[in-house]
């Protein structure tokens, strides 16, 4: 990667203050990663893990109070740390040069308003458009999103269309304004498996036309195979492996990572029961001590329980884990 | 077609609603102890009493009478008002127009005040002009209207002398509004009765605002907004608000019994010749005509706002208008 840095996170750090001030739920906890200009990278965890709290953290859209990003943590964007920024110049980079889709097209759009509307507001906003002139992005953006009848659609209140035109407008409205970075946290999700696979194709596809770079959350490994150049896991709030892609599925390293894939159900394999990793996501406001992952890893020794791994080169390179095994792979149990 | 079918099916009910109403109070005031004539501690000849009764007709059975009335009323006429010495019209002619001007400025009042306070502090949440602003309200919400009105009367129209303690305008200046001054004059003799009714129902507004606000709030497309880069003033009153003040409207169709049933003391208090005021002592004089008409106008006028307010909400929510259609259809079809 010789490409200057798009969007650079660094030791990130979103708390949460738990009702009464009981706790402190560290929801991210030091995630640094880097997103390169037209690139995809996936950010993989269970539910729990910190990856929405983290897209969401990127344009300080976390609801403040009860969260907080710490001090110390850096967002830096165009030479810029987004955390720095005031509201108003924070604003002109929200939608405008990065924009962000969100899991649920359901509620996620304004039920009162025309989707034409919602996606005109955007380009009056940041690139004053006249309305008239904004309507006619707008009938644009929805043609090149792939909906029918774009003239007659632009009119349409969201109730009036399924929930994958929805997510289609949804990419529309975020696209408006040409974004050199596109946050989708979970944009499948909500959808039915044959529209997951039209609007990550519409993704890919528009990727390539814009030449953004995406930042796609998820939890779902087979998205992340067929759709990211790059791949963080996430696991506790913190970052556990990074690898390109294909390196990930290869040379799995971390024992999470293994866990998440063993976990997914395999056509061509002989049928048997799913696996799951045993245990439980700990509750964020008491993270286990040393390495996050031991009281569920298999392979964990009394080290993992004293010390937390940094993350370790694996010799691949641009792929890093976060797992004691890299040094001492003789440590391994083998597999029953 | 399908608005109007809508509208035909709603204004069919509302008549409905309003016979029902109408029958109601005209049985229950027929029940009530007491007599028209010699009902009270007057010492009436009773051969005077029969000979009034036969002539009002309150000496027949009340169905026939029931069916008199609904008789009469299908021909517009509401009757004639015997402690009046008048015909029911011509009292309600002169006295809604002083209950509408007080309810409408009190309304304008609840509203303006209510939705900015509910604004202001869903915008401040649990923090402290918010939690100050909350006891407040409801300390007044919960007050009765008539001991409010006794005390501002006491403090604005006695101690200070700002403001008229009674009447709607000044019989000697102004008998008749002919001039902006009158109007003024007029406004003036308001302020007290309709702070007084518009206060509680702004206290009640401004709780009832606060937590629509507060709802719409969480939502995710209020994020959307946000992270679009939409001003946060915009989010507010454009994304938010738009959505709250679809539970408002709601609001529009009840706050209008709290306003009338309020005029009742409030015009009594003030000595304003409102409808209230009017009906209330048609009660006590056992004015059977006079009791039932106002019954029949203030039912017509809540009736008749719930019905603007669902007119308004069909307006406002693109989710109603399109779902009203769809039902129509099935059943047009």
């Amino acid at each position: 990667m010789t490409n200057p840095v798009l969007l650079r996170v660094r030791d990130l750090k979103t708390y949460f203050v738990t009702e009464h001030g009981k706790g402190t739920a560290r929801a991210v906890d030091d995630v640094s990663f880097d997103l390169y200009p037209g690139e995809t990278l996936g950010i993989v965890g269970e539910s729990g893990c910190g990856k929405t709290v983290t897209s969401l953290s990127i344009l300080r859209l976390i609801p403040e109070p009860p969260g907080h990003i710490l001090p110390g943590s850096l967002i830096e964007f165009d030479g810029r740390n987004l955390l720095a920024l005031p509201l108003q110049e924070l604003r002109e980079v929200r939608g405008n040069q990065i924009a962000m889709i969100f899991q649920e097209p359901m509620t996620s759009l304004n039920p009162v308003f025309t989707v034409g509307d919602q996606i005109a507001e955007a380009a009056i906003i940041h690139q004053h458009l006249s309305r008239g002139a904004a309507r006619a992005r707008a009938i644009e953006m929805l043609r090149l999103v792939g909906i029918p009848d774009p003239d007659e659609r632009v009119d349409h209140y969201p109730h009036q269309l399924s929930g994958g035109m929805r997510q289609r407008v949804m990419i529309a409205m975020a696209l408006v304004c040409h974004p050199k970075v596109l946050i989708a946290d979970e944009p499948t999700t909500a959808l039915d498996v044959t529209i997951q696979a039209q609007i990550l194709e519409l993704l890919d596809q528009l990727q390539q036309e814009l030449g953004m770079a995406v930042l796609l959350i998820t939890h779902d490994l087979g998205v992340v195979a067929g759709h990211a150049d790059r791949v963080v896991v996430m696991y506790a709030g913190r970052v556990v492996e990074t690898a390109p892609t294909d390196a990930l599925f290869e040379r799995t390293t971390h024992p999470y990572t293994e866990g998440l894939l063993a976990a997914v159900p395999r056509i061509d394999a002989p049928r048997s029961r799913l696996h799951a990793i045993p245990g439980q996501v700990p509750a964020a406001t008491a993270w286990p001590t040393g390495c996050r992952f031991h009281p569920r890893c298999p392979h964990a020794w009394d080290k993992c329980v004293a010390q937390e791994p940094p993350l370790l080169e694996t010799g691949t390179p641009g792929h890093t884990a976060r797992c004691w095994l890299v040094s001492e792979p003789e440590r391994r149990v083998p597999k029953r | 077609m399908t608005v109007a079918a809508w509208l035909l099916r709603r204004l069919v009910a509302s008549i409905a609603i309003i016979v029902a109403v109408v029958t109601f109070v005209f049985i229950l005031i027929h029940l009530a102890p007491g007599r028209p004539c010699g009902g009270r501690d007057e010492i009436v000849d009773p051969t005077i009493c029969e000979q009034v009764n036969r002539q009002m007709g309150f000496d027949r059975p009340i169905l026939e009478q029931y069916g008199l009335y609904l008789v009469a009323l299908a021909h517009g006429n509401l009757g004639y008002s015997f402690s009046l010495r008048r015909p029911v019209r011509d009292a309600i002619d002169d006295t809604l127009p002083f209950t509408l001007q007080l309810a409408g400025v009190a309304l304008v009042l609840d509203f303006l005040l209510g939705l900015a306070l509910g604004i202001y502090q869903a915008r401040r949440a649990n923090r402290l002009p918010d939690v100050i602003l909350g006891n407040v309200t409801l300390f007044v919400y919960s007050l009765p209207t008539f001991w409010l009105a006794l005390l501002l009367l006491l403090v604005f129209g006695e101690k200070l002398a700002w403001f008229p303690v009674g009447g709607p305008s000044d019989p000697v200046l102004c008998p008749v509004i002919d001039s902006a001054f009158c109007v003024a004059d007029r406004l003036w003799h308001l302020v007290l009765p309709a702070t007084t009714l518009g206060l509680v129902g702004a206290a009640g507004t401004a709780r009832f605002q606060r937590a629509a606000m507060l709802a719409v709030a969480s939502q995710d497309y209020i994020r959307t907004a946000r992270a679009k880069g939409v001003p946060e003033r915009r989010v507010v009153l454009h994304h938010q608000l738009r959505n709250a003040l679809l539970s408002f409207i709601t609001r529009f169709g009840l706050a209008l019994p709290f306003l009338l049933t309020g005029a009742v003391l409030i015009e009594t208090i003030f000595a304003w010749p409102g409808m209230g005021r009017l009906g209330f002592e048609a009660i006590l004089t056992r004015d059977y005509p006079l009791v039932t008409a106002t019954a029949l106008i203030a039912s017509t006028i809540v009736v008749a706002g719930n019905l603007v307010a669902d007119l308004l909400l069909g307006v406002a929510d693109p989710r109603l208008r399109v779902r009203a259609a769809e039902d129509l259809d099935i059943v047009t079809a």
